[in-house]
């Protein structure tokens, strides 16, 4: 009888043990939250910084958008609110010249004058509001591909080592677009997927870049893992260095790019 | 029991967690690879004969790769004036850092001498230039006289290396030469390299010719002909210059075309206002009868594999495109599309079939997969048909005519190119107007 349940006891105690270092994701997932918030306050910051000087004045804005709701029902005041707009304008140039009179800020010349690259973007050009259009659908459908066609990259892995903002990503993803050259013939229903790791240097530089399944690579019969690895090994060459984030180096200073051309085949 | 536990423990405890970040990269960029074709090296102890030596070899095969390479709309050649390195040295081992230098991702070397049996040897070797390693190098053997095949043989390797599909450079085009006013055209069969060198004229043009397609194998054609003002198909030997008639149909008989074993050809046979697809064994010269309609059956094309066959019938009304296996059993409809569909072409890669298209007076040249989705339209004009793919089905080839004005003059038929991916649109030079375009296979298989 005493024999069983020491045997039961010990049985117990393993389970117990087993449960708690495979389980862990139970305790993490308690820290999830906190993890998450952070992120959002550094999209936040890199998103809303370009898109801030386009509105000089909330006070007009604010107004604007009002006299939208109340303009929607009666066709007939729509060339009112043209004649109306205008003097709009001309206040939100009267405010500035006041601020300038009082605060008499330096004067930057137009071509010093240092814009982003998403302010250049907001220069409207009525002739091209099919390109706009068509520009947002492309954006849309490769924001939903990123995250619905997303099976390699563990996220649950990043929470744990702390993850790149998504702002973040795109940047690293832009560069690597521009230096890598896909070879155009590879079959895009077979499964390739060349993992590079890389070692980063604080400035981006890199120290050494590593395939993960090198030895794929001269495997008979794995031409197309080949050409792949070799196109993509080009490409961060060619990127060298990256432009990475100021800040968390210990983030980022070991980084895995996962090279799948298959969507770009297909299209 | 105990030690599977510890075990099974350890085995947890061992599987290691990558620790960076992770980012997916699914998009690259699809343009041109910044390339540099050196001039070849030419052995100093290599004598050629001055025949041969006015060619300019050295010269003219990079030439002739700088070409074919960027005619494919993949590859961006340098200018030449550009490169730093002499032949000789970068041959050998490249200064990538030169290279580097002119924006190059690849470079081209070469060395060309001759053999005890004066038989040409061109070697030639292909550098990464980013990675700054090799990436090929082989020779090839050829009489001097061959200098262009093996351009293009070498072009292909280059291709396949760094694309990951063959290459179509070594091959040629079947055609139906055009000439003389629209009322008497004279037709006459001509053939010539991909690039449009070495034009030949393989019949004199008393009767016409139409619709002339390659065996798999490259050794034979086969057309429809108005023999005896009789449309019927024939077949003719590129060696021997023999021909035949395809099986003694009681009527006429057109769009003929091999299967891909080339054991088969299968074309339309009409009579009484019917057309009906059959296939002819060539070795039994058995006739099978494979679609019984009383609509017009026509332009039959084998999938790769030999297990179907596409065509175009108007059995619905209007024409369209159906795919049926290839005996005949499970017909389907494919194309849904507005307009009429017409010569259907199965890709050799297998995945899709080219197609004419004609709606609201215009004509489009197309791709849809075998199951009739994915309809895409790569060119618009105002006559244009009958598609042909390249060896590695990258790229089609078909034919356009341009309007006569209203005294019949002026009119003109073409040959051009276009790629899959409905851009790189090219004009394919030929010596009279053209017709009918069939692109060979590889001439020299694996």
């Amino acid at each position: 009888m005493q024999h069983n349940i020491k045997i039961s006891l010990i049985g117990h105690l393993i389970l117990i043990v087993i449960t708690s270092l495979t389980m862990q994701f139970l305790i993490k997932k308690v820290e999830l939250p906190p993890s998450i918030s952070v992120d959002l306050v550094d999209i936040g910051k890199k998103t809303n910084i370009p898109y801030a000087p386009k509105y000089n004045d909330t006070k007009s804005d604010k107004i604007e958008k009002d006299r939208v709701v109340a303009n929607q029902a009666p066709p007939k005041i729509v060339p009112k609110e043209k004649t109306d707009t205008i003097p709009l304008q001309e206040n939100i140039k009267k405010i500035q010249d006041i601020l300038e009179k009082n605060q008499k800020p330096e004067k930057v010349e137009d071509k010093n004058k240092q814009t982003s690259e998403f302010e250049q973007k907001e220069v409207f050009d009525p002739n091209k509001i099919a390109a706009l259009i068509d520009k947002s659908k492309k954006d849309n459908s490769e924001i939903n591909k990123k995250t619905s066609l997303t099976p390699t990259q563990s996220q649950q892995k990043n929470f744990v080592t702390g993850s790149l903002t998504l702002s973040e990503q795109d940047a690293i993803k832009t560069q690597i677009f521009k230096c890598w050259n896909i070879p155009i013939g590879l079959p895009y229903n077979e499964n390739l997927l060349v993992r590079i790791r890389l070692k980063l240097n604080t400035d981006g530089s890199v120290i050494s870049s590593e395939i993960v399944d090198a030895g794929r690579m001269n495997t008979p019969g794995q031409n197309y893992y080949k050409i792949l690895a070799e196109s993509a090994l080009r490409a961060v060459k060619l990127c060298n260095p990256l432009k990475v984030p100021s800040k968390n180096y210990e983030k980022w200073k070991d980084m895995q790019l996962n090279f799948d051309a298959k969507e770009m085949l297909k299209g | 029991m105990k030690k599977f536990f510890i075990n099974f423990i350890f085995i947890l405890f061992a599987t290691r967690v990558y620790a960076g970040v992770e980012v997916d990269i699914t998009r690259g960029n699809l343009n041109p690879l910044p390339s540099a074709i050196s001039d070849f090296y030419l052995d100093v102890n290599t004598k050629l004969k001055d025949n041969v030596k006015k060619i300019n070899l050295e010269h003219q095969i990079p030439e002739l790769i700088s070409k074919d390479l960027s005619r494919s709309g993949l590859f961006l050649i340098l200018d030449r004036n550009s490169y730093i390195q002499k032949p000789d040295l970068s041959h050998t081992q490249p200064r990538f850092e030169d290279w580097a230098l002119i924006k190059a991702q690849i470079l081209v070397t070469g060395k060309i001498s001759l053999e005890k049996d004066d038989r040409l040897r061109v070697e030639f070797r292909l550098w990464d230039i980013v990675s700054n390693k090799e990436l090929l190098a082989l020779a090839f053997y050829t009489t001097p006289d061959n200098w262009r095949r093996v351009s293009h043989l070498i072009s292909d390797k280059i291709y396949e290396r760094l694309t990951g599909e063959s290459g179509y450079f070594d091959s040629r085009i079947i055609y139906v030469a055009e000439s003389g006013p629209k009322t008497n055209r004279i037709k006459k069969l001509a053939i010539m390299d991909q690039d449009g060198y070495a034009n030949k004229y393989l019949t004199l043009g008393n009767e016409m010719v139409l619709t002339p397609r390659f065996s798999p194998d490259n050794k034979y054609v086969t057309y429809m002909s108005y023999y005896k003002n009789l449309p019927r198909v024939y077949l003719l030997n590129l060696e021997t210059g023999l021909q035949d008639l395809v099986g003694d149909f009681p009527g006429m008989t057109f769009a003929p075309r091999f299967s891909p074993d080339g054991k088969k050809i299968i074309m339309s046979f009409a009579k009484d206002g019917n057309s009906d697809i059959y296939a002819m064994n060539l070795k039994t010269r058995i006739v099978e009868r494979l679609t019984d309609s009383p609509a017009i059956d026509t332009s039959p094309s084998y999938s790769p594999d030999g297990n179907y066959i596409c065509f175009n019938s108007d059995r619905s009304g209007s024409q369209q495109i159906y795919v049926m296996k290839s005996d005949g059993s499970n017909v389907k409809r494919i194309s849904f599309g507005d307009g009429i569909y017409g010569t259907p072409v199965w890709s050799p890669r297998g995945d899709v079939i080219a197609f004419t298209k004609f709606h609201n007076n215009k004509f489009y040249i197309g791709v849809m997969r075998t199951d009739g989705a994915g309809e895409r339209l790569l060119t618009e004009n105002f006559y244009q048909e009958s598609p042909s793919w390249s060896p590695n089905g990258r790229v089609i080839i078909f034919y356009r005519e341009t309007p006569a004005d209203n005294s019949g003059h002026g009119g003109s038929a073409k040959l051009w190119s276009i790629d899959l991916t409905g851009y790189n649109e090219k004009i394919i030079q030929t010596p009279t107007d053209a017709s009918d375009p069939h692109w060979s296979a590889l001439l020299s298989k694996k």
